[in-house]
């Protein structure tokens, strides 16, 4: 099959034409790096089936970072038949650098002009034909987002496809000759085919940074939104979940209560009070979670992510780590699997590794949705928002104790130098892409861990048969003792622990497994929950469950990036200590002071 | 040792001495080779203009403008960039 790869520098577009392309779901996102890791797809070109691979944005082929690694590695195994290097149109005179350098490893080459869109209201004009001729490559001018131009470019890549692949230059020419050759080229080529205005019309990202980017009010205005997008989602998503809850339970009584009344009990009960309840309360909020996704989708296609780091660089790097590391905290929030790979960008593996430690502190969706849960079932619906707020300011009190604590040992002089992209306002299709794409990841996390999680919980809560289901007697009453001591001390009961150290695995768990434990479903369930603790408690297990690790995927992830057991472990134990700490500083202070 | 002499002649200009507002003209680069790369990619090249547009408040970085492009940078990686002003 042959094969075609997507090359350009970072934030250019390409993640936006391979879904064009493609069809594919690739995150995309108005920040430079948020693709790191290799996608591919299939279409169907001519009479062809050709793969299409979505490879990171390199800014030159010598790049020292993990993820300019990966293309370079790439390119080294597999030649592909047709390079596809999209330009960013707007940064055209620098950015054709590196496509003079990749035309010096001898491929076949088709240039996408991306954001053409962009380039005219800057007052770009580019004169692609005559480019086309000087450089001996077929040029086109197009629009990722909205699609024009892209007929026409799909056309070139098929007639490009006919070609023979060309073998890659063994070796290049001296780096140095090398550049001095490119610059002088790419003025060549640009003098006859650009023209730039010498003065960028004042547009309104420059109006929009006067504001955002304003030296006293940029902070201010930064947390604002925050706080506003997260009450946002709370006061929108918590009647919709409310509605699928019902749904769910109306389900249940009218349909498949009758339809498996038939049924032995025990078998009865693993299928609707185990699976049924477990998943239908953790169902539940996909609402919330489509929403919150939405959001992100919003902040990081605006390009608001690159000023977050500008602003917060300077009290970053007192922590040892820079804006970016700020930067993936916030991406954090969605999910910290892809923040912790979006680290590679990084060059210095202190700093890599420093951002990684803090990442998982990180208050995920999925640990959320814990929160949503047992902030609506134990406070009032006026103080169930700030107690959530309350929570992610939590979040980053680890994140940055942990760091202060630990920069000695992860020192590190990584320069800090970043593009800032001007503000871009996302498309429905992308947003609404994106919200599909994390109701189809809670789906497969619904099947992988959820299922068998609420499955496990029910069967420890009921084995061995002769105990009654739930009670001391059951192996879930025999781990309560062993633990017993562990999380007596932080006030989280027996049947919270057992949803803990299920929530290991996934924080999605945790709430299904305690719908299995006591049986109930929904809104029944945050009832007893409300009967059966205090705040104090409640607040207790939650600062826990925040803190005491993500999920197991971010752990496999961890180490896969780290690579390196020790560290590991180290990231483990210590999020484990510091979540009990934490807890029992809180608790025993509360009680100390006779809430 | 012997501290390692530059220029004693004339005090030189950097990009980090530049105020918001101020346009100069890049001199050179005095970075290590990987710093180097990354800033010739981002369009810094000896000749090019370049703006400062601010600077973050608590010593943070600073946003350039070079071209159509804006980057930030720390004022220690923007201290290693000698400019000149006409």
């Amino acid at each position: 099959m042959k094969r075609i790869a997507l090359l350009g520098m970072p934030n250019t577009g390409k993640s936006t034409l391979f879904n064009r392309m493609t069809g594919g779901a690739a995150r995309v996102g108005n920040w430079p790096g948020i693709t790191v890791d290799l996608l591919s797809g299939k279409i169907l070109l001519g009479s062809d089936m050709v793969e299409i691979i979505d490879l990171p944005g390199i800014y030159d082929l010598h790049g020292f970072s993990d993820d300019e690694q990966v293309v370079r590695h790439f390119l080294h195994d597999n030649i592909p038949d047709l390079a596809l290097v999209i330009l960013n149109a707007t940064q055209i005179e620098r950015q054709m650098s590196l496509l003079l350098q990749l035309r010096q490893l001898n491929m076949n080459i088709v240039v996408l002009l991306n954001m053409s869109d962009e380039a005219r209201k800057y007052g770009i004009s580019i004169d692609s034909k005559k480019m086309s001729e000087m450089l001996g490559m077929p040029i086109f001018q197009l629009s990722g987002k909205y699609g024009t131009g892209y007929q026409e470019a799909l056309q070139a890549i098929t007639k490009a496809l006919r070609y023979p692949t060309p073998g890659m230059a063994e070796q290049l020419r001296s780096q140095l000759e090398q550049d001095e050759h490119i610059e002088s080229e790419m003025a060549r080529v640009l003098k006859h085919a650009v023209q730039v205005p010498a003065q960028l019309p004042e547009n309104l990202t420059d109006k929009l940074d006067r504001f955002m980017l304003h030296p006293w009010l940029g902070l201010p205005i930064f947390f604002g939104i925050m706080y506003l997008l997260f009450q946002g989602i709370f006061l929108l998503g918590q009647p919709l979940q409310g509605w699928v809850g019902a749904a769910l339970g109306w389900l249940r009584v009218t349909a498949l209560d009758p339809a498996c009344a038939g049924l032995p009990v025990w078998l009865h009960g693993l299928l609707l009070d185990g699976i049924y309840n477990g998943v239908a309360t953790v169902a539940a909020f996909v609402p919330i979670i489509i929403l919150f996704f939405l959001f992100m989708a919003m902040v990081e296609d605006s390009g608001y992510l690159s000023r977050a780091a500008f602003l917060m660089d300077a009290l970053m790097a007192r922590m040892g780590l820079d804006g970016r590391g700020f930067v993936m905290l916030l991406m954090g929030f969605g999910c910290n699997v892809p923040a912790l790979m979006g680290t590679r960008v990084m060059r210095s593996r202190s700093l890599r590794l420093l951002t990684m430690l803090v990442i998982p502190f990180s208050l995920c969706s999925a640990r959320l949705q814990v929160f949503v849960f047992i902030t609506a079932a134990l406070f009032s619906p006026k103080a169930a928002p700030v107690v959530l707020f309350s929570l992610y300011l939590f979040s980053f009190a680890a994140a940055i104790l942990t760091a202060l604590l630990f920069k000695s040992k992860f020192q590190n002089n990584e320069p800090f130098v970043l593009e800032l992209p001007p503000y871009r306002f996302p498309t429905a299709r992308q947003m609404l892409l994106r919200g599909w794409l994390e109701v189809r990841h809670f789906l497969s996390r619904a099947t992988q861990f959820i299922v068998a999680g609420v499955v496990l919980v029910w069967l420890l809560t009921h084995l061995p048969p002769s105990a009654a289901p739930g009670s001391a007697d059951t192996l879930a009453g025999m781990l309560g003792d062993v633990f017993h001591p562990l999380f007596e001390p932080i006030g989280i009961n027996d049947q919270l622990m057992i949803a803990l150290l299920f929530g290991f695995i996934a924080k999605e768990i945790v709430i299904g497994s305690l719908a299995v434990i006591y049986g109930l479903s929904g809104d029944a369930l945050g009832h007893a929950l409300g009967q059966q603790l205090d705040w104090v408690q409640a607040y207790s297990f939650m600062l826990f469950t925040l803190i005491y690790t993500p999920c197991l995927s971010a752990i496999a992830t961890l180490h896969n990036e780290a690579k390196d057991l020790r560290y590991t472990l180290f990231v483990l134990g210590w999020s484990l200590a510091l979540a009990w700490a934490v807890s029992f500083v809180f608790y025993q202070g509360a009680r100390a002071l006779g809430y | 040792m012997q501290p390692i002499e530059i220029d004693t002649n004339m005090p030189s200009l950097t990009l980090s001495h530049l105020h918001p507002g101020d346009t100069a003209t890049i001199v050179s680069i005095h970075a290590e080779e990987a710093l180097h790369q990354r800033l010739l990619a981002l369009g810094f090249r000896s000749g090019k203009q370049i703006e400062l547009i601010r600077r973050a408040s608590f010593s943070g970085p600073l946003q350039v403008r070079i071209g159509t492009t804006d980057i930030l940078l720390r004022r220690n990686e923007a201290a290693k960039i000698t400019v000149c002003q006409p």
